[in-house]
């Protein structure tokens, strides 16, 4: 078949190619965050005293870590899901959530006193937060993982990872909710952890499932 | 190309993708004559068909239209396509782009250059007889949808089902034939 041939069937082909990007990922992120809500709310739930927390520092700053951590990922997975997608002018707002994390670390080992870091750092939910977070982050990682099929990755297993990234991002803020350890300590050490089984899951699906 | 003609490629597709056909005709071919000439830069030697890649390229263009943002310039949105395609397509000569070493060219020239036919025509061989004959209807022999529903005697829906269809089926097979 000759070029001028296939074209001439390309462009008979006038059925709709699908909704634009936008659009995808907009969807993605509505069923992203609804399938965590349903998995969080039926496994955990937030625990007892959420409310009154809520005008604790060290708990809402968990919120704020975690959030900012959706939003830059969410960001960047974006630039990944198309073809010429600036991703390098997404970067820099990666940093937000580490340099956060990083601040709230330091402010935490100045306020308290050095006999209770390992305590606070280990806390007493560590193996909760390893396996809910993941758990609760799967099924929104299968939802974007489509939304980047959907789209076009040039970056395989780049799309993948920022995709399970923001998985993560969005089951941790479920999870901080249920979790009764606030420290910055173990928020740092933990966290991380548990988000990038996520990204590290979201990589491995991107690079056989992402190829077009 | 200048900024002129790149405006009028970006609304070239945007009719396009509002379903007008010639404006896509018209898009399609522009965007082959730009993908070969910088094609032609890139591949200056070895076995690999340019125009098996423009083909693709087309291809995967055609599928994937959906994820240009018309707030952004369409050329590297092409660009990137085609460059996708070619690092696949070396990919599967079992060679890097960038690995042009004098060692690497001489074993190439040694290799008897064997014609194979085009990529596509061996993608055209996975498709059903059903999609198989619409394709080649409206491709080869220039038949339009009304045209090919009445000559295969199907009604013009299925026509055009059979042919998203088999044009997908193309662009999944392209190369892994």
């Amino acid at each position: 078949m000759e070029t001028n041939e296939l074209i001439k069937a390309l462009a008979a082909d006038t059925r709709r190619s699908g909704a634009p990007l936008g659009q995808a990922w907009v969807l993605a992120l509505v069923a992203a965050v609804l399938l965590a809500a349903c998995v969080f709310f039926v496994l955990l739930g937030p625990r007892p005293d959420a409310g009154a927390a809520l005008s604790t520092v060290r708990f809402v700053f968990k919120f704020l870590f975690t959030i900012a951590l959706a939003v830059a990922a969410l960001r960047l997975a974006i630039a990944l899901s198309g073809p010429g997608g600036n991703w390098r002018a997404a970067l820099p707002s990666m940093l937000v959530a580490p340099v956060l994390l990083l601040l709230s670390v330091l402010l935490e080992l100045a306020a308290v006193p050095q006999a209770s870091w390992l305590v606070r750092l280990v806390g007493t939910n560590s193996m909760v937060c390893l396996t809910f977070v993941p758990l609760i982050g799967l099924l929104p990682l299968g939802v974007l993982l489509l939304a980047m099929r959907h789209g076009a990755p040039v970056h395989a297993t780049a799309a993948g990872a920022v995709s399970g990234l923001l998985a993560g991002g969005i089951a941790a803020t479920f999870y901080a909710a249920h979790c009764p350890d606030d420290s910055p300590l173990f928020v740092a050490v933990w966290y991380p952890l548990a988000i990038a089984i996520l990204t590290g899951l979201g990589a491995l699906a991107g690079r056989f499932s992402l190829r077009w | 190309m200048d900024k002129a003609e790149e405006r009028s490629l970006e609304q070239l597709l945007v009719s396009a993708i509002e379903g007008d056909e010639r404006a896509y005709f018209a898009f399609l071919e522009a965007v082959a004559k730009l993908v070969r000439t910088w094609l032609r830069r890139k591949v200056t030697h070895g076995s690999l068909d340019v125009e098996d890649v423009v083909q693709e390229t087309l291809l995967a263009i055609h599928l994937k239209r959906h994820t240009w943002r018309s707030t952004e310039p369409v050329r590297p949105w092409i660009f990137a396509i085609a460059n996708h395609k070619l690092i696949d397509a070396f990919r599967r000569h079992g060679r890097l782009p960038l690995a042009d070493s004098p060692a690497l060219e001489a074993v190439e020239a040694a290799e008897p250059e064997v014609l194979q036919g085009w990529e596509i025509d061996r993608a055209l061989q996975v498709l059903t007889p059903g999609q198989r004959s619409v394709v080649t209807a409206v491709s080869i022999e220039g038949s339009s949808i009304q045209e090919t529903a009445r000559d295969l005697g199907m009604n013009e829906t299925a026509v055009r089902v059979a042919l998203h269809r088999g044009l997908s089926a193309i662009a999944r097979r392209f190369g892994r034939t």
